[in-house]
């Protein structure tokens, strides 16, 4: 189909700020009056705060005040894993236990050396194995899981049964989580070839480039936020509940964010900018509250780490029969997610295997918080997965590409457990596409090739994300100038979602896009809500919303057109900023003479009747305050069917040194499978950023946290390893395979997270390889393990482990 | 223990001079409390965390004497606060000592090069985490060693020369000036004294608490390579986690005379794999009078390792160190 907008590249509105500098992020706000906030934070990995006393820091010059987790939550702590604001139950080294309000950020930092906090130090554990092992000490107060409706508990396996899942076993204790489809047993027994190992993954942090800093004031009752936040208008709407502020009295500011892959989307992962606005509403004076980078590395989260034990078994002809999955999941102090379930279902889908069993359990330790990071379990697995295909490829004497593509999901084909059909999916020809582009035949014949004490190897990976949902609101507004104004309530965390989803609407009206202008930024600009823009979904959602409300805004623009001009609204359409009679195009009305006249007939035009009833509140608000100054189209989304997949298919090729441990990525090549393509050099920043994170998650990211006192030991981004331009490709090849998706209107799906995780799982793969089929059964796989594999000394290597250097 | 995370620099009186005599006078008056400041890469991290705390800095890099790479009867004087850059891309430098140029050019990244100097390369501190954290170790005047216990995270710790402590010598220039036989010039308001790069570095054994000879009041001012070692056949390699910025898990610097095949003499220095540049003496007698060669290689590689006491994550610097030492014979 040919549009005017849809797959077409364009400079987003945002770009010449970044370019310059000139864009605003929190932390670049001031206001007059204003006064620094400094956290002290917990130095005990697992405390109760018995006892604070600020007496001689309150009494120093330029201190305003401090605010506590009694502050906060004058009725309790709430009794949950969540992420508190500030917190007299620390879990994590590092947790917020209260924050000081001074002249300065000097004198801040000073005051808070004079404050004298008694903390009852309480028995803390780092690898959840050692929490589940019977004496075990527990991750929070009252036990080392949380359980839905029923609080905390503590979860227990006997001595024997850790330790033997410890030496590589299946786990023998009752999980937490069991889901399974098909015949598992008569799968395994169908089976040429069976696979089982226990594996190990890292909870990768996510080292956002711009700290979680915030800024808040209060006017005329109204609580002014500046923060960081990948979506703008679903955080918003919880935040204000964090606050405590009704949300027709909360501005939320946030006009461009540096990073954001996953704990920037809701409220409830980034309570810490609740810090300034809580304690600018208590001194009465407006607080910046600079968040420093060991700061960002504990709240800011990680995903969880996996121990896990895995079992697959192919047929002859290499198809997938069974897949029996066992993970521990770590919690962390706080947070949590379902990772290893998505981790299952991930596997259920990219190989439509014909029996699937995941079982699953979810222990706390004392490390950091947990949850989203691009990609919730889709991406651990994927570098564990990889290698075994390979392994099986060989075994059966299957082609590696041939026995992915035998596997893959098609259009009409279901994934995951809950056995949901795709709206469309077309694997094959994303693998077909990559193997072409890379020349993956051709290089056969370097595979394992030496030279001295290099060689070759050659990997290929898929990655998988749900990437759509639906349910939302849109809004766009004409002014009397005929210029179409996009409100948009996505976050700006450097996707350009913000501005690629609002050319849908653009697209609707046949608009220029000089015409157009996007709203975002703040919410007094008046925004509809949006799903959280986390798992891919930003695309598919809200095109699906901005063309809706374009939609709504041209079917009214005929309704006006025909009962000027005669005629039904059927015999008008719109082009070159003019709606027409279709019969006679000289026949019409400019935008701008159709703003003016929806001005003056009010009503439904405005947004003063007849909006839809199933607005969200936080819509509606906005709704409520643009009705009657301008030509509106709203919508509400109805939900979509089925499951629309954001999949990614990777090749590279590697040239690893066997004295060093060390490789060069040689060549590498994405290509996603997302639908019609919204925005080419959007998804091509998705596809090489997705790689390098991918190379990160494989190669090199940590999770370290030391034994003797709970201290992370991986706070920043020198140890924390994340890669470096000279550790990733110098170029990496991209590409698409632009098929359109029957359930948006424009065609597209999300992209984000399967960016990641095909590229970490084609470099395992072609880790492996170079070492003649060797499965690490971890990720990331840093040279020091190499080293110990080449050199024999295996042995030394930590089987099972989180929080150190295997895990 | 921190019970914040600091990040704003403290008070503190900064000095500039810009002549030797000054900058000496400073560094014997202010003694321990004043912190020598060169590119400020080993400094500010230290003063913004609190974790050392002196009352003064002395910057050194607006002493234009001891900026710059000359020549001298004896080979060439590079002086103490000469960027790693300018280092790195001198082409008297490149052309007779392209050893030390390579350890330059490799150090960190391009931005910590444009700045940092090679003195702050040569005694920039410990990098161990735990040290860095500011827990009382020996190192930091405690009694304890956090990364050599059974549980420590110790992967990048030292195997050999522990003794209390296991920090390694994270500098990259350290070992190729070994390797160079290079001679420190140290100045202090009372003269000036040389010392063999070799001797410039010292263990937890003799002092745990510096990693250099440098007395309080003395200042590293000059680097001196002699000809002798010029134009040398050399190797540096250095392996890191990441092509950017990392330290090494273990490098490799080698200086060797030829005649034709034959090696004459050698210097061979390994860093990160002890408090000091490990100097590999008995790998550099087995050397002489050799014909280079792979089986030459192999044999000398073996003998590197010896002696080494890995810690309970490091025991992949043992095969790592043979094969830099193979390497580098081998050529």
């Amino acid at each position: 189909m040919a549009y005017m907008h849809i797959g077409k590249d364009f400079v987003p509105p945002d770009v010449p700020g970044k370019v310059t500098g000139k864009i605003k992020y929190a932390e670049d706000y001031t206001r007059e009056g204003m006064v620094y906030a400094r956290l002290l934070t917990s130095p005990l990995p697992h405390a109760r705060v018995v006892n604070i006393d600020a007496t001689e820091a309150l009494a120093m010059e330029g201190v305003f005040g401090i605010l506590t987790a009694d502050d906060v939550y004058p009725d309790g702590e709430s009794n949950s894993t969540g992420l508190k604001i500030l917190t007299n139950q620390p879990t994590i080294l590092g947790e917020p236990i209260l924050a000081l309000a001074a002249i300065d950020e000097k004198t801040a930092e000073t005051a808070i050396g004079k404050i004298s906090v008694t903390f009852e130090r309480l028995p803390f554990v780092l690898d959840p194995l050692d929490s589940l092992a019977e004496g075990g000490s527990d991750a929070y107060d009252g036990g080392n899981t949380f359980v839905f409706r029923e609080g905390f508990k503590s979860e227990k396996w006997t001595q024997d049964q850790v330790a033997s899942f410890r030496a590589g076993n299946e786990p023998t204790a009752e999980p937490q989580q069991t889901v399974a489809y098909g015949d598992l047993e008569a799968a395994f027994g169908e089976s040429a070839y069976i696979y089982e190992s226990t594996f190990t993954t890292a909870g990768y942090p996510h080292q956002s480039m711009e700290p979680r800093s915030a800024m808040a004031y209060w006017e005329d009752g109204k609580l002014y936020l500046h923060g960081t936040s990948q979506s703008l208008t679903g955080l918003a709407n919880d935040m204000a509940g964090i606050v405590g502020v009704p949300k027709e009295d909360f501005v939320f500011i946030n006009v461009a964010t540096g990073g954001g892959f996953g704990q920037r989307a809701r409220a409830n992962s980034i309570p810490s900018m609740a810090i300034p606005a809580k304690l600018s509403q208590k001194i009465n004076r407006p607080v910046m509250m600079r968040i420093t980078r060991e700061e960002e590395f504990t709240i800011g989260g990680a995903r969880q780490g996996f121990q896990g034990w895995v079992k697959v078994g192919f047929k002859a002809d290499g198809t997938m029969a069974g897949c029996d999955l066992y993970i521990v999941s770590d919690n962390g102090g706080k947070g949590g997610g379902a990772d290893a379930y998505s981790a299952a279902d991930c596997i259920s889908v990219l190989y439509q295997t014909d029996a699937v069993r995941f079982r699953g359990t979810s222990i706390g330790s004392n490390t950091g918080h947990r949850g989203a990071q691009r990609g919730p379990g889709q991406n651990q697995i994927a570098p564990i997965i990889s290698p075994i295909l390979d392994k099986a490829a060989d075994e059966l004497g299957i082609d590696r590409l041939e026995l992915r593509k035998l596997n893959a999901a098609q259009t009409g084909d279901v994934g995951g457990p809950r056995r949901i059909p795709f709206t469309s999916a077309y694997m094959p020809e994303a693998l077909t596409m990559a193997a072409d582009r890379f020349n993956w035949a051709d290089r056969q014949s370097r595979r394992r090739q030496r030279n001295g004490s290099k060689v070759i190897g050659l990997g290929i990976g898929q990655g998988y994300h749900n990437a759509g949902r639906s349910g939302m609101d849109g809004i766009v507004m004409m002014g009397v100038d005929g210029r179409l104004r996009i409100h948009n309530g996505v976050g700006n965390l450097g996707t350009y979602s913000y501005a690629s989803t609002s050319r849908a609407a653009a697209e609707a009206l046949k608009m220029p896009w000089e015409s157009c202008d996007v709203i975002n930024g703040r919410t007094d600009n008046n925004l509809p809500i949006t799903s959280p823009q986390d798992g891919s979904n930003s695309t598919f959602t809200n095109t699906r919303t901005m063309w809706g409300a374009a939609q709504d805004m041209l079917a009214k623009m005929k309704e006006i057109a025909a009962t000027d001009l005669g005629g039904e609204a059927a015999d008008y359409d719109v082009s070159d900023e003019r709606v027409h009679q279709i019969a006679d195009a000289t026949v019409g009305m400019t935008y701008a003479q159709v703003a003016q006249r929806a001005m003056e007939l009010g009503g439904k035009y405005t947004g003063e009747a007849e909006l839809p009833e199933e607005l969200h509140e936080f819509t509606a608000i906005s709704v409520s305050r643009l009705a009657g100054s301008g030509f509106m189209g709203v919508f509400h989304d109805s939900n979509h069917e089925g499951n629309p997949p954001g999949f990614t298919v990777t090749c590279t090729e590697i040239e690893l040194d066997t004295e060093t441990g060390k490789y060069e990525i040689l060549d590498m090549i994405s290509i996603g499978e997302c639908g019609t393509v919204l925005h080419p050099q959007g998804l091509k920043n998705q596809l090489v950023g997705g790689a390098v994170w991918g190379i990160g998650l494989s190669g090199y990211e940590r999770h370290l946290y030391d034994p003797q006192n709970g201290l992370p030991a991986s706070t920043g981004y020198w140890q924390s390893k994340v890669p470096t331009y000279l550790d990733t490709p110098s170029k990496i090849q991209t590409g698409w395979v632009d098929l359109p998706d029957p359930e948006n209107p424009v065609g597209v799906r999300g992209i984000g997270e399967p960016a990641m995780g095909a590229v970490s799982a084609a470099l395992t793969a072609a880790i492996s390889d170079a070492l003649d089929g060797h499965i690490f059964n971890a990720a990331p796989i840093t040279a020091d393990m190499i080293i110990n594999h080449v050199a024999g000394v295996d042995s030394e290597a930590v089987p099972l482990a989180q929080n150190n250097f295997r895990g | 223990m921190v019970a914040t995370s600091y990040d704003v620099m403290p008070d503190i009186e900064l000095y500039q001079p810009t002549d030797e005599d000054n900058a000496l006078a400073l560094a014997s008056s202010l003694g321990k409390d004043g912190w020598l400041l060169g590119g400020g890469q080993d400094t500010y991290g230290w003063l913004k965390d609190r974790n050392k705390t002196p009352t003064a800095m002395i910057e050194l890099t607006q002493v234009d004497a001891w900026k710059g790479i000359k020549e001298i009867s004896t080979g060439v004087e590079i002086g103490a606060v000469t960027t790693l850059t300018d280092i790195a891309n001198n082409p008297l430098i490149q052309s007779r000592y392209g050893l030390l140029a390579k350890a330059a050019s490799i150090v960190a990244s391009p931005q910590i090069r444009n700045v940092g100097t090679i003195a702050g390369n040569l005694a920039q501190d410990a990098r161990c985490w735990y040290y860095r954290r500011g827990l009382d170790c020996y190192r930091a005047g405690g009694n304890i060693c956090y990364a050599d216990s059974p549980e420590g995270l110790n992967r990048e710790h030292a195997i050999f020369g522990a003794s209390r402590c296991v920090a390694v010598s994270p500098s990259d220039t350290a070992p190729a000036l070994v390797a160079l036989n290079a001679t420190m010039v140290i100045s202090s308001e009372s003269g000036q004294r040389l010392v063999d790069a070799e001797d410039f570095f010292v263990g937890p054994d003799r002092d745990i608490v510096n990693m250099t000879i440098l007395n309080e009041g003395e200042v590293l001012t000059a680097i001196r390579l002699p000809s002798e070692w010029a134009n040398a056949e050399y190797y540096w390699e250095k392996v890191a986690d990441r092509n950017v910025w990392d330290f090494a898990l273990v490098s490799v610097a080698a200086a060797m005379k030829m005649s034709g095949d034959t090696i004459q003499e050698a210097r061979i220095a390994c860093g990160a794999v002890e408090c000091v540049p490990r100097r590999l003496n008995d790998i550099e007698n087995a050397l002489r009078g050799q014909q280079r060669s792979e089986a030459l290689a192999e044999q000398v590689a073996a003998m590197a390792t010896e002696g080494a006491r890995p810690l309970n994550y490091n025991h992949f610097k043992v095969p790592l160190m043979a094969n830099l030492v193979k390497r580098a014979v081998r050529g």
